[in-house]
């Protein structure tokens, strides 16, 4: 049952890392070190989005179809 | 004062004609049938896809309530941002699949899906009132962002709710989901200009960031309140976890996200959408922090209504003219999600109650003509709501819905991917995830209130020494699918009746080049 088409591809796998990461708190529920006075618990979850839309790009151009 | 209305005026009456004349916009030859009316002619690409679903899943309540959140409870409230993080990397392959399947198909709604996969028109009805039950509170709550602004602007009274909203009923029946995808680009426009002001010029006057987290700090330290706190405690880390991952699996179960999402134009769009959305987390984040900056300013909420604190904090920062566009960002950010939620709850209405048990034969043109009648009704519904009842009773609807919608993902979500749940197994787990979801959040209770007092459930109550607390829909996620399991291995063991599997495993990958597709598009009919 093999079709031309198929979601399987190595790539998906990445997309776990920035589902698992962003979800650690314990790994950041800290004050210091801040940046400009933002404590990293705040900026740093905020950095996350970086990470989240950098693996997505990723994944979206290495499975893009019709090249 | 005045300024201040004048500009929310003019700018909210001028979005509303864009709104009318949206029906004219990407004009199609009939806008008689739901593919046109309900889901915009299933054409969008990458910029209006990302418009749309932003102005859709950031809603104005969002906008309000967050910072409330962080305003009242610190750290907590910054659920929002990690769960908007980590929503899209976990949805991708999902929602190429259901966008695949729904075009060869021809399906609108998550329920269709569910009634082509399992062969079962219970279990399709199930997820469809589902679906209607968790988006009305979300649409009356797109009032209480209207409401906190206008409060904030010193306007009394029923009338301009009421206003308001006949025009975006009246303009949703006429245009379908393209007023909402044309009014995005200005409600967005309008809040980045507002919170790039906001984050850059309301820190200088308060004094820079260290300040303004320090009289947050010190306002956590003084209540007697243990869960609150500029960071997370060793007892809601978990609760904070499960929220935004429970949120995060909620959010495109939701009908209205479903609607954006079907409405795009290939499975690229959607994918390329996945790495552009997060730019509104990073807005949502920023938004967020204004709660501390309400702390800072030493804004006191009108009432004991918390989410007028974002409108206090601008109308006390910023000049009234800005203050003027600000509150209209909060007031147009409003109606799109209000007008997109009610699309897809009539979607709904139509295609699976009407269509399915009312009048099976029913061609385009009544099922579009039944999906604006019933768009409208849900906005009357949504309007009385606010009006009649306390608005609190909305709060705790919207929570509920959260949870409730939580408890389709099974047959939704996972049926993308396996057709090993029996039909039976699902309705069992639905029944089960319901009732201990709803058991848990009737069991929350704050100083305040007795019940549904928030979704942070403490496993105390089920008689564990901690005073750790859970987000009650994961709880009850993880009921729901224990259940469905077993359900399903009963049901084979007894031999029970399965229902027919109408989609093939190439339907799931297909795209717009697919000659299925094609078909589907030229014929439209379902």
């Amino acid at each position: 049952m093999t079709t031309p088409r198929t979601d399987r591809s190595r790539w998906y796998w990445l997309l776990l890392i920035p589902v698992a990461i962003p979800l650690a708190t314990p790994l950041f529920n800290a004050v210091e070190p801040s940046v400009f006075g933002i404590p990293l618990f705040y900026w740093l979850q905020l950095a996350f989005i970086v990470l989240g839309v950098t693996t997505t790009t990723v994944v979206y151009r290495m499975t893009r179809r019709g090249r | 004062m005045t300024t201040e209305i004048v500009i929310f005026t003019v700018l909210f009456l001028l979005v509303s004609g864009v709104g009318f004349v949206a029906a004219r916009w990407r004009r199609a030859d009939d806008l008689a049938s739901l593919n046109e009316w309900g889901l915009g002619g299933r054409s969008f690409g990458s910029w209006i896809t990302w418009f749309l679903v932003g102005g859709d899943l950031y809603t104005a309540y969002t906008f309000v309530a967050v910072p409330a959140l962080l305003f009242g409870a610190g750290a907590m409230g910054f659920f929002a941002v990690p769960y908007t993080v980590v929503v899209y990397p976990l949805v991708m392959l999902v929602l190429i699949r259901l966008w695949s399947v729904s075009h060869v198909h021809g399906l609108v709604t998550p329920a269709d899906f569910v009634r082509a996969r399992f062969g079962s028109p219970t279990l399709a009805l199930l997820v469809a009132i589902t679906g209607i039950v968790a988006t009305m509170p979300y649409i009356a709550l797109q009032l209480v962002g209207i409401e906190a602004v206008l409060k904030t602007m010193g306007v009394t009274g029923d009338l301009p709710l009421i206003i308001a909203f006949a025009i975006l009923a009246a303009y949703t029946y006429q245009s379908g989901l393209r007023a909402p995808a044309l009014i995005a680009f200005v409600k967005d426009s309008l809040i980045y200009v507002v919170i790039l002001a906001a984050i850059i010029y309301i820190p200088a006057k308060l004094g820079g960031w260290e300040t303004i987290l320090a009289q947050a700090q010190a306002k956590f330290e003084a209540t007697p309140s243990p869960g609150d706190g500029i960071l997370l405690n060793a007892n809601n880390q978990i609760q904070y976890v499960t929220l935004a991952l429970g949120s995060a699996l909620a959010l495109f179960l939701y009908p209205h996200s479903v609607t954006g999402v079907l409405a795009s134009r290939d499975r690229n769009v959607i994918k390329r959408n996945m790495s552009a959305l997060p730019a509104y987390s990073f807005l949502l984040g920023m938004i967020a922090l204004l709660g501390y900056m309400a702390i800072a300013a030493g804004v006191t909420p009108i009432g004991k209504d918390s989410n007028t604190v974002v409108p206090l904090l601008f109308d006390k920062m910023f000049p009234d003219w800005f203050a003027g566009v600000a509150f209209a960002a909060v007031g147009i950010g409003a109606l799109v999600p209000a007008a997109i939620m009610s699309i897809a709850a009539a979607n709904l209405f139509t295609r699976n109650i009407y269509r399915e048990y009312l009048r099976r034969d029913a061609t385009d043109a009544q099922e579009a003509r039944v999906s604006k009648i019933t768009s409208l009704v849900v906005k009357v519904g949504a309007v009385l709501c606010i009006l009649l009842i306390d608005p609190q009773f909305s709060i705790d609807l919207q929570l509920i819905g959260g949870v409730i919608i939580l408890q389709t993902l099974p047959a939704v979500a996972l049926g993308l991917f396996t057709r090993w749940f029996h039909r039976a197994g699902l309705i069992a787990g639905w029944i089960a995830g319901m009732g201990a979801g709803l058991w848990m959040l009737y069991n929350i209770s704050s100083p305040t209130h007795a019940h549904f007092a928030g979704s942070g459930f403490p496993l105390e109550q089920l008689g564990l020494d901690t005073k750790v607390t859970v987000y009650a829909g994961f709880l009850a996620l993880i009921v729901n699918l224990v259940v469905a399991v077993l359900g399903t291995l009963l049901a084979r063991a007894l031999k029970a009746a399965d229902g027919p599997d109408a989609t093939r495993p190439d339907d799931y990958t297909a795209d717009r080049d697919d000659p299925r597709v094609h078909e589907r598009e030229i014929s439209g009919s379902a």
